[in-house]
């Protein structure tokens, strides 16, 4: 089975808020970054690449044949996701197990679990 | 031939040849069809060549071969099964015999990514053998759409890799927890009236039992609901709830309460301090005379503290009630976030009744009434509305 796990950040401080970034502490945020290196490292998890924050993006829609573009995510800017990656395991239960270390799960954001169809 | 009725041997087979029949073609959908038909079968042979010398074992085997053939002719279930594999285990399990894969079943249906109403479905269908009519009116649900349920649910075991197995051991309180949440939840459901969902419950309870022989909290479950059923002839009077404290003793189950006592014994034996011994603690510590109040809100304070439940906190406050008096009851009740519950009220009104402080007593009961969706229980408040204040209607 494959799998795509979505990072939805939430309220989950990152870098990309210093401000909130900088309340935690220094061991905190090694532990962040520690525990983001050891996913990407798990045998069958090809790692996302990195994702410019919600705010960068453009969502693109066609109507009548005309290409609407508009400013930000198609979701709300806070439901949206934050970065992926790709996870090949025997079932469920290590996905949701991976998806349980990813620190933005326990920091207030959540993690969506999609299988990715096989053919 | 002695006469096994044929509905005995379906209740007692369907779950086992299932989860054998999952084990074995790893599609629920499939899996259970095959299992209609070998029974179907069954229902037209045995009574006319008696029993078979193994009936599971025979439903198996026929239950198989039907799968392999509905493979056959069907290609493209053929390419997604991948035939050869499923025969090469089926020659193989002539040889091997059968192991109860009923387990497997259970935690796979209980898999907490699925929905609660899922999980209960696909437990009622696959274990218990219930019919999709059946669960449907159990639920007061259009049979489509239960029908609907069930395959959907059938499709993400599928599609998202839930996996036909024992959870790893660093999963399994939890996982358990949810499986005897949900057998609670069906137990619930015919306790609030639809009988044949306890007796359900209760099958499904003892065959965990069964299953898990070493685990405190399964035995807790089926003590806990084995006491609550002994006392279910005495709920009712003339299709009337009857509160506990009005109830005829004389009607209570003494066999049931035996059953559970031993099985809530095995509990504690085990070692069992978990949510589901406590309260049955608390429904022993219930059917005493006279009960030990001082006890019972000892139990709902640590039942409290494993759970946080405000609802548990609401069951203390009437221990606490019984033992210090209706003051002590309000002063707690009057601090619970439960509006929208409507034993709240109800209680609430109780021990206003009980101080004589009626008016309020009679809005509690009119707030209680205007949450309470079930007709047996609007007429037990209604009537107690009407003893509090006779010239209210409860309306």
């Amino acid at each position: 089975m494959k799998y795509m796990l979505m990072i939805h950040q939430g309220t989950t401080p990152t870098p990309l808020d210093p401000a909130a970034w900088a309340a935690l502490s220094a061991d905190e945020q090694q532990a962040i970054y520690a525990a983001y290196q050891e996913i990407n490292v798990t045998p069958g998890v090809t790692p996302g690449e990195g994702l410019e924050p919600p705010e960068m993006a453009t969502t693109v829609r066609v109507t009548d044949g005309k290409t609407i573009v508009t400013d930000g995510p198609f979701v709300d800017t806070k439901e949206s996701i934050n970065g992926y990656l790709i996870f090949e395991a025997d079932d469920i239960d290590a996905a949701i197990r991976l998806a349980a270390n990813i620190p933005a799960a326990r920091l207030g954001g959540a993690i969506e679990v999609r299988p990715i169809k096989q053919w | 031939m002695v006469e096994p009725s044929f509905d005995v041997v379906f209740r007692e087979q369907w779950g086992t040849v299932v989860a054998a029949l999952v084990g074995f073609l790893g599609d629920f959908a499939l899996a259970e069809e095959a299992a209609q038909e070998a029974f179907v079968t069954a229902a037209q042979r045995w009574p006319r060549d008696g029993l078979p010398n193994n009936p599971r074992a025979w439903l198996v085997t026929t239950a198989r071969r039907r799968a392999i053939d509905r493979i056959r002719r069907d290609k493209s279930l053929a390419a997604k099964t991948m035939l050869l594999e499923v025969e090469e285990k089926a020659r193989q399990g002539v040889e091997v015999g059968f192991r109860d894969e009923r387990l497997e079943l259970v935690f796979t249906c209980c898999h907490p990514a699925l929905s609660v109403e899922a999980q209960v479905a696909l437990t009622l269908r696959t274990l218990g053998g219930l019919t999709t009519a059946q669960i449907a009116r159990a639920f007061l649900t259009p049979e489509a759409t239960m029908a609907k349920r069930l395959v959907r649910a059938k499709q993400k075991i599928k599609a998202a890799g839930i996996p036909f197995r024992m959870p790893p051991a660093d999963q399994l309180t939890e996982r358990l927890a949810a499986v005897l949440a949900i057998v609670y939840s069906i137990f619930n459901e015919g306790y609030a009236g639809r009988g044949e969902l306890s007796a359900e419950a209760l099958w499904l309870g003892r065959s965990l039992a069964e299953l898990l022989p070493d685990q405190p909290e399964v035995y807790g479950l089926l003590a806990m609901m084995l006491l609550h059923d002994s006392r279910g002839d005495a709920r009712f009077r003339d299709d009337e709830l009857v509160r506990f404290c009005d109830q005829d003793r004389s009607l209570w189950d003494l066999e049931q309460i035996a059953a559970g006592r031993a099985a809530f014994d095995r509990a504690m034996g085990l070692g069992g301090h978990g949510p589901y011994v406590i309260q049955a603690a608390i429904a022993l510590a219930h059917i005493q005379d006279p009960r030990d109040w001082n006890h019972i809100a000892v139990l709902y304070g640590e039942l409290r503290r494993l759970t946080r439940s405000p609802i548990v906190e609401l069951n203390r406050a009437v221990a606490v009630g019984e033992a210090e008096g209706p003051d002590a009851a309000l002063a707690i009740i009057d601090c619970l976030d439960l509006n929208e519950y409507r034993y709240l009220h109800s209680t609430r009104a109780e021990f206003l009744h009980r101080l004589g402080r009626n008016r309020e007593a009679s809005a509690a009961y009119r707030e209680a009434l205007s949450l309470t969706p079930t007709n047996t229980e609007r007429r037990l408040f209604q009537r107690r509305l009407a003893e509090i204040d006779p010239t209210a209607s409860g309306d």
